[in-house]
This record gives structure tokens, C-alpha cells and sequence, in this order.
């Protein structure tokens, strides 16, 4: 274990509403190393976004921390003053955000922005124009210069996306956060996206951690995965063997459920019965027991830790336990 | 910033585009060119009484006829533009910013700072402007500063209430939250990216605002409340000519007309700003 560069260590996240506490994250635990690209998978719900404004510290106001650290590049995040971790935000860690139609000030020009993004930086305006020109440039944006004066209602959809990148990667961050960066482009663009994003990250050498939940875009680009279920982590590892021996009942679900992965021709496409549990009031036992056709009477009754199940890879299933039980 | 020069010539050309727009650029021109050059333009002095040509119709040498006194009405309809936009202007532009600095804070800032000036903002407005314009005027006497400081403290609210709602629906918004997460301060958010996107409202707020001031004070002066005669005010003027408007209806029709003439161009001016300030809006810039 080097290089780590973000450890998440048995973090928990709650909400404080009306109802009680909602449960978002329970016992989160994975890490980032430098320069690698880790996936996180998980179906809307699972609390991937509470997980980004976790490590950003950008939370709603009924957030609520019970246990766990963030630690990036050794020190916890938890415990950051607000200065220090502005001075983290859009410097170290840096984000691009699921919807490129919003993440634009309306009025302002791509170019006001993008210099205006460079604040901490003595430079003159001149060179942070050139340097806003050349990261345009780098992402794929032709004639960059004169492109810099438009606003961005005259850009579309994938050229806006492409700028969120740019100005995400403009300070040269160690850990890149993509939320969804694909999900609100069509799928010629996203392929587009990725292989910009797969190349910049080569170039720049920054650790990226990637949500998404097109599983063949995470198989595409990740070298490691995390796969969530209702805040929490059911299974992580090699990307390789996520996908090929999948140790945990969810992932299986969710790969058999990839359009990309079914052969035949089917009318209905398939789907993993049942919902979510209320994450305001956990059952006992197994969080995927309900929607689990394999579950047993002890997955009622107790929770299955998160355990190596072979190297570079983890599971929290009590079946990878069958041979120790039987 | 360094956008200025450039984005008020596009500002300016976009409303002359517009038939209403260019009315109203044409109409608030001549305004503010007569009430700097009026003492270039005025035949007569305004306050200078004449009694032997008291009351007259209009003639080659008065214009608009003569009131009671004697007075050339021509020039005091001109005098008294700019009286109308030496109260306009700070009491219009000062609300402004002090309501935007206030509206932003209570959209931006805690929660009990936000109930605070509210409770405030809704306290002012809950007055009459004109019982608050007299009780002000009983306390300290009638004068133009004081038409100014009545209609600057009762506009102030509107200006607050629409940059905090403003503020509030930006605030929430995943470009201000995408600012946020590249580090950037409340200072450079408020200033840089919300001030922006605020500032086109509320100079349309205020471009409209300007006719509804401009009659408050004619209104005021009608009363006796606003400027002290013998300062020409159209108000002023509208209130000795409905005196005398069996004898000369000329003194009704000059203080009348400049208001009316004067509320259409900055309203038509207002709305045409409107259009123009919205970069979606703007073709081909």
C-alpha cells in the first residue's frame, strides 16, 4: 500500500431530518493512490453524492459526521478548518460536475471565468488568458483564443463539458472527482469525453475518482472499483476482477443487468427486484438480503463485514464464507 | 472590470435597435442634455418675476406663456428638469446600491441576518411613502435633500427584496456550487459571480423606477412639501398653473407634459434594457 493519496477509513455520514437520522454513508472504507482511476458504482441513492460533498466539505447544513476520517495526503479532512480546506478545493482536489448546462456562470465569459478561476495566482492577466487558451487547447476546443469571449449559451452540451474540464484540471489537482461527467451527453461524446479525460490524466499524472453507473465506461478507464449499495461499500477491487468474478450477490446483479453485457434480444430489459431499504430505519442483518435470491437466515440477522477475498479485492457477502461455515 | 467599455456599447446599440428603446434613448437623451446645458438653453431666468407680463399666453418671447408673477414658463419647465433628475438620479441609484449590498447579504448571509433586515425592509414599506414624506418634511423642513432622503429610504426595500431573491435562487445554483468547490471565497462569489448576474434586474428596476420618483417628487412639490419656491420644480409648476387654470392653462400643460413625456422614455428605456442585458437574449455579439 503506497502512494496513497485519499483514504476513506470507516466513515459514516447521517442526515438529521424529521424522521430521525438517515443513514447515508455506514462504514466507508477504500483508498485512492496517486495517479490511479478508481470507479464508483452504485445505483441512484447509494450516497455517492453525499460521498463527494463528504470529501470536498461541502455539505448541507443537517449533515452529520459520526466516525471515520478522510485523509488526503496524510492529513483528515474532518478536521480541516474552512480556510484550509478552501485552500484544498480547486488547487489539490478539483471537481467536474454531471450537468455541463449548469456548472457555467450564465454571464460571464468562458474566458472571465477561466481567469478568474486562476485567483490564486500572481501571474498577469495576459498569461492567464494564454494559460486559459492552452488548457481549451488541451481539451479539444478548436480556435481557443477567440472562443475565450463567447459566453457559454453559445457552446453545447459536450464543448461545455470539456470546458468544466478544462477549468477543473487548469490548477493541476492530484485527485480529480468526476461526478457523472457523462451522463447528460449522448453516447458518441461520452466516448469522446473519456478517452480527452483518459489522456489528460496520462499527461498530468492526477489520480481521478470517477462516479459513474454506465458499468462499460467504468470497465473502459478504471483501475480499481468500489461498488455501492445504501451507503455502503458491498464490494472493491482490480477492475478485473469485479467484473470477472464478482464476489458479491449486487455486483453480479448489476453486470447481468448491463445492456452492454446481454447477448440476446430481450423485449423487457432486466432489472433486480425490490427497492432500496429506508436508510432512515436500517433493518438487521444483510443491507441487500431483501432483494438477495441467495439469502439465508444469517444473513438476517447480522451484517457482513467488508473482507478480503482474494488479493486486491473485497467483498462483504457471508456466501464467500460458505466453505469456512460448512 | 475590464468589460465595461465594450458591454455598454453593446448595451446601447441593442436598445437603439429596438423602435421603443430608441424613443426612449431619444427622450431621456434630451432630458439629461437640457437639464445640464439649462442655463445655456433658458431664455429668461426662471426665477426672475415680471409683473407687468404676468400671465401671458405663448408668444415668440414666451414660449409657454408667463405665470402669476410673471415668470417665463419655458424656462422654468426646463429648470425644473433638472430639479426632477437631481432628486431621481441619487435617490434611484443610491436605494440601488444600498439595497443590493443589504439584499445580497440577507440572501447570502445567516439566517437571523436574513430575518433581521427583512423584518427591517418590511417595517419601511409598511409606511405610506407620502405620511413617512410628511412626518420627515414636519420634522426637518422641506427641501430637495430631503425628497431625496424620503424616496432613497422607501425605495430601498424593493432594491433589497429582489437582490435577495436573487441571490437566494443563484446561491443554490451548481455554478455557484461548482465555484464554491474550486475554492473560491464568499467575496469572490458574491462579487464576481452573483453581482453579475443581479446587477442586469435591478438596473431595469431602477431605469423604471426613475418616472415613479420623478412624479413622487412632483408630487411632494405639488403638496408643498417637495422643493421650496421659488426653485422650479414640474411639480411646483403643476401646482400654481391648477390655481390658475381658468385663467392660463399653459402653467398645467408645462408642468404637466415633462412628467408624462418623462415617464414614457424611461420606462420605454427600462424595458428595452431588459431585453438587452440578457446575454441569451443578444444576437450575433
Amino acid at each position: 500500500m503506497t502512494d496513497v493519496l485519499l483514504e476513506i477509513d470507516n466513515l459514516s455520514v447521517d442526515y438529521e431530518t424529521a424522521r430521525g437520522d438517515l443513514k447515508a454513508l455506514r462504514n466507508i472504507s477504500f483508498d485512492v493512490r496517486k495517479a490511479e482511476i478508481v470507479g464508483i458504482v452504485g445505483e441512484s441513492g447509494c450516497g455517492k453524492s453525499t460521498l463527494i460533498s463528504s470529501i470536498l466539505r461541502l455539505i448541507a447544513p443537517n449533515t452529520r459526521f459520526r466516525s471515520g476520517e478522510i485523509r488526503f495526503d496524510g492529513s483528515d479532512l474532518l478536521k480541516a478548518t474552512e480556510r484550509e480546506m478552501r485552500a484544498l478545493r480547486g488547487d489539490e482536489i478539483s471537481i467536474v460536475f454531471q450537468d455541463p448546462m449548469q456548472t457555467h456562470n450564465p454571464v460571464l465569459s468562458v474566458g472571465q471565468q477561466m481567469i478568474d478561476i486562476q485567483h490564486r495566482s500572481k501571474a498577469p492577466k495576459g498569461e492567464k488568458r494564454e494559460k486559459a487558451a492552452q488548457m481549451l487547447a488541451a481539451v479539444g476546443i478548436p480556435d481557443p483564443e477567440a472562443r475565450l469571449d463567447q459566453f457559454p449559451h453559445e457552446f453545447s452540451g459536450g464543448m461545455r463539458q470539456r470546458i468544466a474540464i478544462a477549468m477543473a484540471l487548469m490548477s493541476e489537482p492530484n485527485l480529480l472527482i468526476a461526478d457523472e461527467p457523462t451522463t447528460a451527453l449522448d453516447a458518441t461524446l461520452e466516448v469522446q469525453i473519456i478517452e480527452r479525460l483518459q489522456e489528460l490524466q496520462r499527461e498530468m499524472d492526477c489520480a481521478i475518482l470517477f462516479i459513474s453507473h454506465h458499468l462499460g465506461v467504468i470497465a473502459e478507464l478504471c483501475d480499481r472499483v468500489v461498488v455501492m449499495y445504501a451507503g455502503a461499500v458491498v464490494e472493491s477491487g482490480d477492475v478485473r476482477k469485479i467484473f470477472h468474478e464478482p464476489k458479491h450477490p449486487y455486483t453480479r446483479r448489476l453486470i447481468e443487468c448491463d445492456p452492454g453485457h446481454i447477448k440476446t434480444r430481450a423485449r423487457i430489459l432486466p432489472t433486480i427486484p425490490g427497492e432500496v431499504p429506508d436508510l432512515a430505519n436500517i433493518p438487521d442483518g444483510c443491507i441487500f438480503r431483501d432483494r438477495c435470491n441467495q439469502a439465508t437466515e444469517r444473513c438476517m440477522a447480522h451484517v457482513p463485514p467488508l473482507e478480503s477475498v482474494g488479493e486486491e479485492h473485497m467483498a462483504a457477502c457471508w456466501l464467500n464464507h460458505e466453505e469456512v461455515t460448512a | 472590470m475590464e468589460k465595461s467599455q465594450s458591454e455598454i456599447r453593446i448595451i446601447i446599440v441593442g436598445i437603439a435597435k429596438n423602435p421603443l428603446g430608441f424613443m426612449g434613448l431619444v427622450i431621456v437623451g434630451a432630458i439629461v442634455f437640457s437639464a445640464i446645458f439649462a442655463a445655456w438653453i433658458v431664455p429668461y431666468d426662471p426665477i426672475e418675476m415680471n409683473i407687468r407680463d404676468r400671465m401671458q399666453g405663448p408668444s415668440w418671447s414666451h414660449l409657454l406663456g408667463t405665470d402669476q408673477l410673471g415668470r417665463d414658463t419655458f424656462s422654468r419647465v426646463i429648470t425644473g428638469g433638472q430639479v426632477a433628475l437631481k432628486v431621481a438620479l441619487p435617490a434611484v441609484f443610491g436605494a440601488m446600491a444600498i439595497g443590493l449590498t443589504l439584499g445580497m447579504v440577507a440572501g447570502y448571509g445567516p439566517k437571523w441576518l436574513d430575518n433581521f433586515l427583512m423584518l427591517l425592509f418590511d417595517t419601511i414599506r409598511s409606511f405610506p411613502t407620502v405620511m413617512f414624506a410628511l412626518a420627515v418634511v414636519a420634522l426637518v423642513g422641506p427641501s430637495l435633500q430631503t425628497v431625496v432622503l424620503v424616496v432613497m429610504a422607501t425605495s430601498i426595500p424593493t432594491y433589497g427584496r429582489v437582490a435577495r431573491t436573487q441571490t437566494l435562487t443563484l446561491r443554490n445554483s451548481e455554478f455557484i456550487l461548482a465555484e464554491r468547490s474550486m475554492g473560491a471565497s464568499m467575496a469572490r462569489i458574491l462579487g464576481v459571480h452573483m453581482l453579475p448576474n443581479i446587477i442586469g434586474v435591478l438596473a431595469v428596476l431602477a431605469a423604471m423606477d426613475i418616472p415613479t420618483v420623478i412624479a413622487l417628487e412632483a408630487g411632494l412639490s405639488f403638496l408643498g412639501l417637495g422643493v421650496k419656491p421659488p426653485t422650479p420644480s414640474w411639480g411646483a409648476l403643476l401646482k400654481d398653473g391648477y390655481a390658475l387654470v381658468r385663467q392660463t392653462p399653459w402653467l398645467v400643460i408645462g408642468g404637466g407634459l415633462p412628467i408624462i413625456v418623462a415617464t414614457l422614455g424611461f420606462t420605454f428605456l427600462g424595458e428595452s434594457l431588459r431585453d438587452v442585458v440578457d446575454p441569451k437574449l443578444r444576437k450575433n455579439q
